[in-house]
């Protein structure tokens, strides 16, 4: 849809800010409302906007399939490796008391660490699930929808 | 207090016709199009409710998201739905039987943010007075989802990744010309 000027306009506009906001609630989300989930999913959002103004094969120069792929299972495997981190330090599977000093720290620490996986492995299927959809998609021209 | 109810209403008579039109209409690419509505209006209605997280996820996963995938759906399959036989006189009866009673179940529950509902006296109390101290995540949904029930997450975790596993081996990653990629 790329021939759209303005839908290309306003898509250009808005991108920076839908990832700006997906990193901010993925930091941010130990204060402020959000977290891994919600944070992938609208950085997912916004790369699937941008496919839609610039077309699949756009999207797959940034995001290959198979780094996708490699996303996803990053995130689970970093969230289940904080687990057996806190295992190999002498407490229960994700009690994370111990990744640091302080215990609340050790918490705090993990709740991020865990969080950033599951960011990892929603914005990496999203972006997987769309592209093998949009991939089967054969172009349609405007007037046929 | 009236300005609130004022936005209440309005969202929910705009819900309402959303789903009403839904229902009827026939041209898919219109439903598809009309659920987007349906889930922005639903955020709306959670921001209301104080749950912004709620709302933002269900403004990207079902206005964004699904949105865009039943659209790449309906660009496989087909844009009219098919006209039923008859009309469904025992699926109405049997949705509006559900929908009595379960309007019926909500008459017993506590008044809405009343303070002596049993939820908040059961293991809330507990994780607002230790979450802070315990985590030094001021955030107590996320001390609660990431730390105390830290094995739910990782399970909705590997729900999605399974999710995605799925459809991609269902629909792999072809190339419009047929070609693997």
């Amino acid at each position: 849809m790329s021939h759209h000027l303005v839908l290309r306009v306003v898509a250009n506009l808005l991108l920076p800010f839908i990832l700006v906001f997906a990193l901010y609630v993925q930091w941010h989300g130990d204060y402020g409302p959000g977290g891994g989930f919600q944070a992938g999913v609208v950085f997912a959002a916004g790369l699937i906007l941008y496919a839609l103004v610039y077309g699949v094969d756009a999207l797959k120069k940034i995001v290959p399939p198979r780094a996708a792929i490699i996303l996803m299972s990053a995130g689970v495997l970093i969230y289940a490796g904080t687990g057996l981190l806190s295992l190999l330090l002498g407490h229960d599977f994700l009690d994370y008391t111990g990744l640091a000093a302080d215990p609340a720290h050790g918490q705090e620490r993990g709740i991020l660490i865990v969080e950033l996986g599951v960011g990892i492995t929603v914005a990496g299927a999203m972006i997987a699930i769309f592209t093998a959809f949009a991939g089967r998609t054969p172009d349609i021209e405007d007037k046929d929808w | 207090m009236i300005g609130s109810l004022v936005i209440d209403l309005f969202l929910f008579t705009l819900l309402a016709l959303t789903a009403l039109a839904i229902a009827r209409l026939r041209n898919l690419f219109a439903v598809t199009i009309l659920a987007s509505i349906f889930s922005l209006l639903a955020a709306g209605l959670f921001v209301t409710l104080d749950a912004v997280d709620v709302a933002f996820t269900e403004a990207a996963v079902g206005g964004g998201i699904s949105t865009v995938l039943m659209l790449g759906a309906l660009a496989l399959t087909t844009r009219e739905e098919k006209r039923a036989r008859q009309t469904p006189w025992l699926a109405l009866l049997l949705c509006a039987i559900t929908g009595a009673g379960l309007i019926y179940g909500t008459l017993d529950m506590p008044a809405f943010g009343s303070p002596d509902a049993p939820i908040h006296g059961h293991v809330a109390p507990d994780y607002i007075a230790r979450a802070l101290p315990e985590t030094g995540v001021p955030n107590i949904v996320t001390a609660v989802l990431a730390s105390y029930r830290g094995y739910d997450t990782l399970g909705e975790t590997t729900v999605i990744f399974s999710a995605a596993v799925a459809v991609l081996l269902l629909l792999g990653f072809k190339r419009r010309n047929g070609g693997e990629e």
